[in-house]
């Protein structure tokens, strides 16, 4: 499981936790949050997050 | 690389700055580039500013990393606490002062800035526009005794500081002069819900006065408002407006309107001068948010790369960081119909046109969930 962080702003999404609150169960891995998904914390896309070591 | 290759300059190292030089490095790891900045070069994120306190961050841990640390993560010379004083397009020359630097390609990244306003009295030092992590520093620095704040401007940052302050602690005065919170983005239903949860942290209105004049008394200050009322308080955040930086460009010749003039592809009214973020004006629009910002960035870096590149915009929901009662708003480009649901702070608001095709719309409280199924069927801002 891998952690990927928005670059804008620093929220983090953890694989292994999901966002329940996005509609993203715990498990669910990056390559499979839809495309369309965006920052909670400050609304940028997909794109502009990047894989950060744990 | 050659020694001597001339560099891609940028100026600027906000997010339109560095998140650019990130995007070009993923595609030209060689050509030098050299960033010029009037601050420390400390990689932040602007819309962190207005939570601090929520996210139980000092000035510096906003701060993500230093020009050091970013000159070695993007192979690029830094120069920091540098103004650049003009600019030569004939000659692709800029200027430090006496010192002259030859360019290959310029990208303009040097954001916006305040709106200038004057109030009368002795309080100056004490009203703090934040702009930037130095001026949020400074702020913080200046708050650390204080209890009160006075906030000008109920526009999207105003209500962001206000919501923030609350959540540290701090008694909030509101002073704006509008008839409702967030003018130029909510609809009326939904500013009011914002506003209620705002109220209901005790952060206080004053809507429709400006602030006249502010005076320094042995408990604080006092500001008198034009409709005669006084407000007493400690420190004033000053956030009425920002607007893009221009007095370089204009003297370097290059056609401004509102912002720097850009077309699609980030290029000015010069073939070997760029511009992205809150200073451009691309293709007729001044949009100071991120998402346009990295739109832009991606584009800039593969047209800088050799692969002439024009920015699309899709559609661009705006996240307002007011955690009390969250927002989430996408303004439509054109007129409509609004058809508005509200239950307590929760407000639907869709703006449809004659067809039913959805323009925009404003979601808070617990609709903001909606906003994903929404966003598929926006329209695009810039195709």
């Amino acid at each position: 499981m891998k952690k990927w962080e928005c670059v804008v702003c620093g929220w983090v999404y953890d694989e292994e936790e999901g966002c329940p609150e996005e509609g993203l169960a715990p498990g669910t891995a990056w390559a499979d949050v839809p495309d369309d998904f965006i920052c909670p914390d400050c609304g940028v896309g997909k794109d502009d997050f990047e894989m950060v070591e744990i | 690389m050659s020694q001597t290759q001339v560099p891609v300059i940028v100026i600027g190292t906000g997010l339109a700055g560095y998140n650019l030089v990130k995007e070009f490095r993923k595609q030209d790891a060689e050509t030098p580039v050299l960033m010029i900045t009037a601050d420390d070069g400390c990689n932040y994120s602007k819309p962190m500013l207005s939570t601090g306190f929520t996210k139980g961050k000092s000035a510096s841990e906003l701060a993500m990393a230093d020009a050091g640390k970013m000159a070695e993560q993007l192979n690029v010379t830094i120069r920091t606490n540098t103004r650049v004083t003009s600019i030569d397009p004939e000659t692709h020359t800029i200027f430090i002062g006496e010192e002259s630097i030859a360019y290959d390609k310029l990208v303009l990244a040097w954001g916006a800035e305040p709106v200038a306003v004057r109030i009368e009295g002795d309080a100056g030092e004490h009203i703090f526009a934040i702009n930037d992590l130095q001026d949020y520093a400074n702020f913080r620095a200046e708050l650390d005794d204080k209890k009160r704040v006075l906030v000008m401007g109920a526009g999207l940052i105003g209500c962001e500081y206000a919501n923030d302050l609350s959540n540290g602690g701090y008694e909030v005065d509101v002073v704006a002069p509008c008839n409702q919170i967030i003018p130029n983005l909510l609809p009326e239903p939904a500013a009011s819900a914002v506003q209620h949860g705002l109220e209901g942290l005790g952060v206080k209105f004053h809507l429709g006065p400006l602030v006249r004049r502010v005076t320094q008394t042995e408990q604080g200050l006092v500001a008198d408002l034009s409709n005669g009322e006084q407000v007493e308080t400690d420190i004033i955040i000053s956030a009425i407006g920002l607007r893009p930086r221009l007095d370089l460009a204009v003297k370097a010749g290059l056609q401004v309107n509102q912002g720097i003039c850009v077309d699609r592809s980030l290029q000015t009214s010069d073939a070997d001068i760029y511009a992205l973020g809150d200073c451009a004006e691309v293709d007729g629009k001044v949009l100071l948010y991120v998402m346009p910002l990295m739109a832009s960035a991606r584009a800039l870096a593969k047209t800088l790369a050799g692969q002439p590149t024009d920015v699309s915009y899709g559609a661009m929901p705006i996240m307002i960081k007011t955690p009390v009662v969250p927002v989430v708003v996408s303004p439509p480009a054109t007129e409509g119909l609004w058809d508005i649901e509200r239950s307590g702070v929760n407000v639907k608001a869709l703006c449809r046109d004659d067809a039913g095709a959805l323009l925009g719309y404003a979601l808070t409280g617990t609709c903001v969930a909606d906003k994903l199924a929404l966003n598929k069927e926006l329209p695009a801002i810039l195709k």
